[in-house]
């Protein structure tokens, strides 16, 4: 039998043409192996071989999304291949999102299985983790050895058409697809193994993974709220007219810090919303509706409250990816410490 | 964000309209607001009246941020 035909897609860093400056190169075919596809087709054996290997700069792919997809499927295309694969890109966010889309792009309109690999984290996992079997790997090209390892067999599998295991089993990340499937014992039989197992402290596999979501204990309360310094921030992307950071409407990558030292009102001429995934209309005629700036001030002139913090910290929540959120709220809730501030209010859209 | 502020010792009170998606996200102090697009506001009330509502809210969650809690608790009353 022929070996079977990979094409293999890989950026301008893993091809040695060079880093960020070469970022804009232009999508380029090559034929054979070229950088990583070295250690992919030492593990293909005999069984594949990758016959020609895409190149394209990350942001020349992102900036240029429909050029470059088109660009890339009408070179894979002429290799008639077996399978696509792309990366591994591990934690790098734009050749995630680039091996994502070019794989999602290739299995649609070539009709061929294809294959990629990333960290958790990359927002191309999350992107594209439920329309493309995605190999989890370590989040520097350090595991690229551990990654190819996992994802040539895969690779051979999915060109053969063969049986694809469970995640867990597999090292993808899960489609969000169940799977019937025959047991030997029945599921309360199963149940009362699992609850006698947990009992005697011993390992035991759910059937029915929970999200993880960590939890943190609540901070005592305000003693009083008269002399508290409040701030206010939000995930419903309000920001000054024109949006001068250009928070991005989803999956936004940065936070805004903004001063409204003697704001007392947020008006239609001076905030609006960058949030994408909600009707901006009545934010944009009036932004305290998300973040109530008028009526803290008020409370402030009253006595109320001790100070409205002179900063509001705002990002949009739509498509954020948690680590980002997360890592945002780490970095300012330490200016929010230093500055002495009190308790936040928090709103969401 | 709201964990991350409260991991970092402030006491953050989470003013959302999907209180579900803000007792996943695990806010320890929630006070559920009027809906999506204007949590803080109602566009369908003059100006005053929708101050008012914004204002009542907004003591509300200032009730949250002085209420000890020692587990999620949704301020809806």
């Amino acid at each position: 039998m022929s070996k079977i035909k990979v094409v293999h897609y890989i950026n301008q860093f893993f091809a040695g043409i060079g880093g960020e400056e070469k970022a804009d190169y232009k999508p380029e075919v090559r034929e054979g192996i070229v950088g990583p596809g070295m250690e992919f087709n030492k593990r293909f054996g005999d069984e594949a071989e990758i016959v020609a290997t895409v190149i394209c700069g990350d942001s020349y792919f992102n900036e240029n999304l429909e050029e470059a997809q088109a660009e890339v499927i009408e070179m894979v295309k002429k290799y008639n291949p077996d399978i696509f694969v792309a990366g591994p890109a591990f934690n790098a966010g734009r050749y995630g999102v680039a091996c994502g889309t070019i794989a999602d792009a290739v299995q649609n309109e070539l009709g061929i299985p294809v294959l990629t690999g990333m960290y958790e984290e990359n927002p191309g996992a999350d992107m594209f983790k439920k329309s493309v079997y995605i190999i989890s790997t370590k989040n520097s090209a350090a595991g690229m050895r551990k990654a190819v390892k996992a994802m040539a067999p895969f690779a051979i599998k999915l060109a053969k058409g063969e049986e694809i295991g469970a995640p867990d089993e597999e090292g993808y990340f899960s489609r969000g697809i169940r799977k019937n499937y025959f047991a030997e014992k029945r599921g309360a039989a199963r149940a009362v193994d699992m609850l006698v197992k947990k009992l005697t402290g011993q390992d035991f596999t759910t059937e029915f993974p929970m999200p993880d979501f960590d939890r943190v204990d609540p901070n005592p309360a305000v003693k009083d709220i008269s002399k508290a310094k409040i701030a206010l921030v939000t995930s419903g992307g309000i920001v000054p007219k024109g949006n001068p950071d250009h928070i991005e409407s989803s999956s936004a990558s940065k936070y805004g810090k903004y001063d409204i030292d003697g704001v007392m009102d947020l008006t239609e001429e001076t905030y609006e919303t960058a949030h994408g995934g909600y009707d901006p209309t009545y934010a944009n005629n009036d932004s305290d509706r998300v973040l109530p700036v008028d009526v803290l001030r008020d409370m402030e002139k009253e006595g109320k409250i001790g100070e409205l913090y002179k900063y509001f910290y705002t990002t949009t929540g739509n498509g954020t990816a948690v680590a980002s959120s997360k890592a945002f709220a780490a970095e300012f809730a330490k200016e929010l410490v230093a500055d002495g501030v009190d308790a936040v209010i928090l709103t969401s859209t | 964000m709201v964990k991350e502020i409260e991991r970092a010792g402030i006491p953050v009170v989470h003013m959302c309209t999907v209180v579900p998606i803000s007792l996943t996200v695990g806010a320890n102090r929630i006070v559920p607001t009027i809906a999506i697009p204007h949590p803080l506001g109602n566009p369908s009330l003059d100006a005053a009246e929708e101050k008012t509502l914004r204002r009542k809210l907004v003591e509300k969650a200032l009730v949250a941020l002085e209420t000890e809690v020692d587990t999620q608790t949704v301020f809806d009353k």
